[in-house]
């Protein structure tokens, strides 16, 4: 595998870690802001809950349209891993 | 609730049953080699794989377990289809190449592709059946849930059923088959649960009760809290509004918030509800049902025999919107948000239970209406398994946020997600389906949340078994739907449980007896090897299915997520992103992690109260959940182990 899709993987990782971290913690900490409704008669459980379900494939399609597909072609970096 | 069995649903789901294993046998002929029958030669198209993904990860958890999750306490169960969906980001950003490059048959193969060491293989073949195994327990607990009301059997029949059509299934093919039966599950069960959907934004809510007989539940008064007293000069007048005689409290009825009303052979049940917050002494009756378990073991509803003859009773479905904004009684078709908006601004009757247990050594389930605005139902804390966040201490809200860790990182550990990759020819096949997957995953997630509140106002839901609740939507609509949503459901089960025999059997063949035991064999001898171990995993999970029933689904794949990510993900990652991990960092990282989490949940008050049935649970554990402290713990034993024994390693794993 090539080491850029493992590093671009990487990234997109920690963007989707903040957005689900935010949202747990919200719910762990301050589960009144949740009842909030900003849009439409939406509370914000269900917009952040559908922006992360949403934003999940987003994130993936992102990473498939930038990824590249040459596959194994380089075997130094094979054995060690993503950091290499 | 009595299940009558309805032939147009039977001769659908034996249809359904019967197309997948004539396709399951016709695809066996293929497979002989080990190489087929664990990994299908790798040569599954991407997008095929991508959607068995689909098949193989929403379980009957998914299905059954969160929509019935939120047909009961209504948001909660929507954080269970939150967390199961973002594992896959760490699936697709993290594991899924390394995975398919490092390895070939089993999740071992990965870890161990750089020590080629038996005590990785022993360890991670090890964490691989206990993770299975306790995958498999909310299955088959499903799958007789399922049968129940389609068949009309008994729970544990169901469970037999599923239990040997799937056995069937992996011997005969292995993961062609299983490959093919995920797909085609998976498409169907997308598709069925979108029309769902649909329908449910069709029909809008509607304040009419549902159900054949369209009861509406009591509530009369309020009255004065010393009315309830046999001496009470008012009470003459709540016995004819009742119509009957109040039966004096004793033992545990006594300040239970409970009271009964006899006329003739009929005994009615109500609940003294708080009837205004500012007059604490005044209270509303609210109609209850209740379920008598007697000390010989007969079960008595509404204080009669179950049935539906005359002197017999039945519980009634329930479930429906008792108040609608602005008065209305019927909203018509509405929109994606718009069900929620409405939903917001409306009241809807809920159904809890309170248990007494009598000296006699009668145990009486009360269920009552307990009305809820619905702004409550869509914020998270209802469900009781939630409630922490609302509360003031911090142990409730590290067990969410251990819930909420496991999930996220349990999905790319779980050992029959990881083999997929295997079915794919290379690194860009594998990444491809994962976003196959993903899509359609997260598609179904986005619907658990209009088919579990669609459940929760259809009138149709039963008070004993949340897990019921879709297929109960799905009969509302109409008898043909219930037919092909039991059997989507049904396959659900027989896709995963086949996933989870297979990577089970792929354990022991490779993992336990081939690499550790070093057991020579022909590629013939390790497929009939891998059939007798699907044998007797599969026997396994039937006994579990039996012992287990009556618990919600989604919570106990929860506990399956816990221990896959302490076990797996600690010594996965680690691999890939450290240069100093050892084979004995490895081991004692996937054996700590299994280990503590295990015994965490095997001790934990969620388990002592919900399996073993303690009134006083043993308080060992802070909170339920253990992810928060064990994946990190496996995370910090990896290094430390690994640490200790650097330099060692090279020359040992060459021996070894």
């Amino acid at each position: 595998m090539n080491s850029s899709n493992a590093r671009l993987g990487v990234r997109l990782f920690f963007v989707y870690l903040l957005l689900y971290g935010g949202f747990v913690l919200i719910n762990a900490f301050a589960p009144s802001q949740m009842e909030a409704t900003p849009i439409a008669g939406l509370n914000l459980a269900i917009l952040y809950g559908f922006g992360l379900i949403i934003g999940a494939l987003v994130l993936s399609l992102v990473y498939g349209a930038l990824c590249s597909n040459e596959d194994a072609t380089d075997d130094s970096s094979s054995s060690t891993g993503a950091d290499a | 609730m009595i299940y009558e069995r309805s032939m147009s649903a039977v001769v659908l789901f034996t249809v359904f049953v019967g197309f997948t294993l004539g396709l399951s046998f016709w695809l066996g002929r293929k497979a002989k080699s080990s190489e087929g029958y664990f990994a299908a030669h790798g040569q599954i198209p991407w997008f095929v794989n991508g959607i068995a993904f689909a098949g193989d990860y929403l379980s009957a958890a998914s299905f059954l377990g969160i929509c019935g999750m939120i047909a009961v306490s209504g948001y909660d169960g929507f954080l269970y289809s939150i967390g199961f969906l973002a594992g896959w980001i760490v699936a697709l950003f993290v594991v899924a190449e390394p995975m398919k490059r490092l390895g070939k048959f089993t999740f071992a193969d990965a870890l161990d592709a750089k020590f080629n060491s038996p005590g990785i293989k022993l360890a991670a073949g090890i964490s691989t059946l206990v993770v299975s195994v306790f995958y498999l327990i909310p299955q088959m607990v499903g799958a007789g849930v399922l049968v129940e009301p389609l068949l009309g059997f008994e729970h544990w029949v169901g469970v037999l059923i599923v239990g040997t059509v799937v056995i069937l299934i992996v011997v005969t093919a292995g993961m062609v088959s299983t490959t093919w039966v995920q797909f085609l599950k998976g498409s169907l069960l997308v598709v069925f649960s979108a029309i769902l959907s649909w329908m449910i934004l069709e029909r809008g809510f509607s304040t009419k009760p549902g159900g054949d007989e369209q009861r509406i539940f009591r509530t009369l008064g309020p009255y004065a809290q010393a009315d309830f007293k046999p001496t009470a000069a008012n009470l003459p007048n709540i016995e004819a509004e009742v119509g009957g005689n109040l039966v004096v409290p004793q033992g545990e009825w006594d300040a239970s918030g409970f009271v009964q009303f006899t006329a003739g052979d009929e005994t009615s049940t109500w609940k003294l509800d708080a009837a205004d917050d500012s007059k604490a002494d005044t209270v509303l009756l609210r109609e209850c049902q209740w379920v008598t378990t007697k000390a010989d073991g007969s079960v008595l509803i509404n204080g009669q025999p179950k049935g539906t003859g005359d002197g017999q009773a039945v519980l009634t479905p329930v479930g429906r919107i008792t108040r609608l904004p602005d008065g209305q009684e019927e909203t018509g078709s509405l929109g994606m948000a718009e069900f929620f908006s409405t939903l917001q601004e409306s009241e809807v009757e809920l159904w809890r239970k309170h248990s007494l247990k009598e000296a006699s050594g009668d145990k009486t389930d009360i269920y009552y209406p307990k009305l809820t605005p619905g702004s409550e139902v869509l914020r998270p804390g209802e469900n009781p398994k939630f409630a922490g966040i609302r509360g003031d201490s911090i142990f409730g809200k590290l067990n969410f946020i251990s819930l909420m860790l496991a999930l996220f990182c349990g999905t790319a550990s779980l050992p029959h997600i990881l083999i997929r990759y295997y079915t794919v020819k290379d690194e860009s096949s594998a990444r491809k389906s994962t976003i196959v997957g993903i899509a359609s995953i997260g598609f179904f997630y986005v619907l658990t949340l209009y088919l579990g509140l669609g459940a929760m106002t259809s009138g149709a839901m039963d008070v004993t078994s949340s897990n019921m609740s879709a297929p109960l939507l799905a009969r509302s609509m109409s008898t043909w739907l219930f037919g092909a949503i039991s059997a989507i459901a049904f396959t659900t089960v027989l896709g995963t449980v086949s996933g989870l025999i297979l990577a089970s059997a792929g354990a022991v063949t490779h993992d336990l007896c081939s690499s550790y035991f070093g057991w020579e064999m022909t590629d013939e001898e390790k497929v009939r090897l891998a059939k007798t171990s699907s044998v007797v995993v599969g026997g396994i999970a039937i006994v579990l299915g039996i012992l287990f029933k009556g618990l919600n689904v989604g919570f106990l794949v929860g506990w399956a997520f816990s221990v896959a990510a302490s076990a797996n993900l600690p010594a996965l990652v680690m691999i890939l992103f450290w240069k100093g991990v050892t084979r004995q960092g490895v081991i004692a990282a996937v054996i700590v992690g299994m280990v503590s989490s295990l015994g965490w949940i095997l001790v934990s008050d969620d388990t002592c109260k919900a399996v073993y049935g303690m009134s006083e649970p043993l308080g060992i554990t802070p909170f339920s959940q253990p992810g928060i402290v064990t994946i990190p713990l496996g995370f910090l034993t990896l290094i430390a182990v690994s640490k200790m024994t650097t330099g060692t390693a090279q020359d040992e794993s060459a021996a070894a």
